[in-house]
């Protein structure tokens, strides 16, 4: 166990991870420092595009295996599973309602996209390898948990809204067309068109995420001060005890499908992870009673630092001590 | 300068209704409205800003200039899209130059 929250401590130390802290700090010392809201735009577009780009030309140089369509299963089936482990926890320690539980559960069986492109990099950082296909099961994993929360709160008496528009917009959400878009080019192109490009998304790859960090620990700085506000006791402790018991879900399935050591931390941040960027608009459309900032406040404001400063090194770690990688 | 009466409807919805309200506008016959970002306010669940918003969240506002005599048509369909959404629907007096165009 030592061993183990030493090798955490030091995957702390990673320039992305800290430029993260730095933004967050900035942000709660109500520092003026804004990253303009188009550059944000633009390095997500490029963090997006080569992660899955990356993760393509990883599938075609190793080739596509059963372990990737098993995988890709258990992503889905976690992201059905968790709202309803988050929905019944919410349940037993906070007074919330059954609309807000089942939309707060959304997000946490959701994945964060920007926590799984920072483990991505701290894992490569220590040369750690990670099955390639893992980007695709990051994908598959962003919208079955919205159906089980509906589920959970029409189930609970709740009304929720669901048309077709919904769906498509879950479905063809920017950030998944993106992701699944270049993660097939580069299935396609493989090495040869990682050869053409890569000094355009190997290379910057690391600065830009620094840079992309630092706005989000400004962002994640903003919804901690509103989280302050806003959550007290029980709900404030689900924000950080739901990330474990993801993660420690994750770590079973990733274990029984005898993924490498960074396939498990990734599958363990997926796990852990919770979405704000494609969830929150489906649930604004789906189940608008819910109050958004309770789930964005928790999503934003306290599991997304926690899994940056805290979780990604404990799941790498954890992930290391449990696979001998 | 010639003026005539109009009616100025503005609705501040949450920002993935945007386009499920615009469609709901255009269907009812109302073709004309300005959409503008909505930078922060203070409402029911406190102060929000549109700094630090990730995604397609936020506010948007809505304003429609039309005649008079269609604002009830506008202002159905525009309900049956925000009745259950945060947001304000406001409906001021205006006057516009060359009516023909509302």
């Amino acid at each position: 166990m030592p061993d183990m929250l030493a090798l955490a401590a030091q995957n702390m130390l990673s320039p992305v991870i800290l430029c993260f802290v730095l933004g967050l700090l900035a942000a709660v010392a109500r520092s003026d420092l804004t990253i303009p809201e188009a550059v944000a735009k633009g390095m997500s577009i490029y963090l997006l595009f080569a992660i899955g780009f990356k993760g393509g030309v990883a599938v075609a140089a190793h080739g596509v295996n059963l372990t990737l369509g098993k995988a890709m299963l258990a992503g889905i089936a976690l992201s059905f599973l968790l709202p309803f482990l988050a929905f019944a926890l919410l349940r037993a320690i906070t007074a919330m309602s059954v609309t807000d539980a089942a939309a707060v559960s959304a997000h946490y069986g959701s994945i964060s996209i920007v926590t799984f492109v920072t483990a991505t990099s701290v894992l490569q950082a220590q040369d750690i390898a990670a099955e390639g296909y893992m980007v695709a099961v990051a994908a598959a994993m962003e919208a079955p948990a919205i159906i089980s929360a509906l589920w959970l709160a029409s189930r609970g008496g709740a009304r929720s809204e669901g048309d077709g528009d919904l769906w498509r917009e879950i479905f063809l959400n920017g950030s998944i067309v993106l992701l699944v878009g270049s993660f097939l080019i580069g299935a396609i192109t493989g090495d040869k068109g990682m050869a053409r490009i890569e000094a355009f998304i190997v290379t910057p790859f690391q600065g830009v995420l620094c840079l992309f960090l630092l706005d989000m620990g400004l962002v994640a700085g903003r919804g901690l001060a509103q989280a302050g506000k806003l959550l007290r006791g029980g709900t404030l402790a689900f924000g950080m005890i739901m990330p474990l018991l993801g993660a420690a879900t994750a770590l079973l399935a990733g274990l029984a499908l005898g993924l490498s050591t960074g396939g498990v931390a990734l599958f363990m941040v997926l796990g852990a992870s919770a979405s704000y960027i494609a969830v929150p608009a489906a649930m604004r459309v789906a189940l608008p009673e819910a109050n958004p900032s309770l789930s964005l406040s928790l999503a934003l404001g306290i599991t997304f630092p926690f899994n940056l400063t805290l979780g990604i090194p404990l799941y790498i770690a954890v992930a290391q001590g449990l696979t001998g990688g | 300068m010639q003026t005539h009466l109009a009616k100025r409807v503005e609705i501040i919805i949450e920002a993935p209704m945007e386009t499920r309200l615009t469609a709901a506008l255009e269907k009812a016959g109302v073709t004309g409205f300005t959409i503008l970002p909505v930078l922060g306010g203070s409402g029911r669940s406190g102060r929000w800003s549109r700094e630090g918003q990730v995604g397609r969240a936020g506010m948007v506002a809505v304003i429609c200039l039309i005649r008079p005599e269609r604002l009830d048509a506008l202002l159905d369909a525009a309900f049956a899209v925000v009745d259950r959404h945060i947001g304000v629907v406001s409906v001021t007096d205006a006057q516009v130059l060359r009516a023909e165009r509302f």
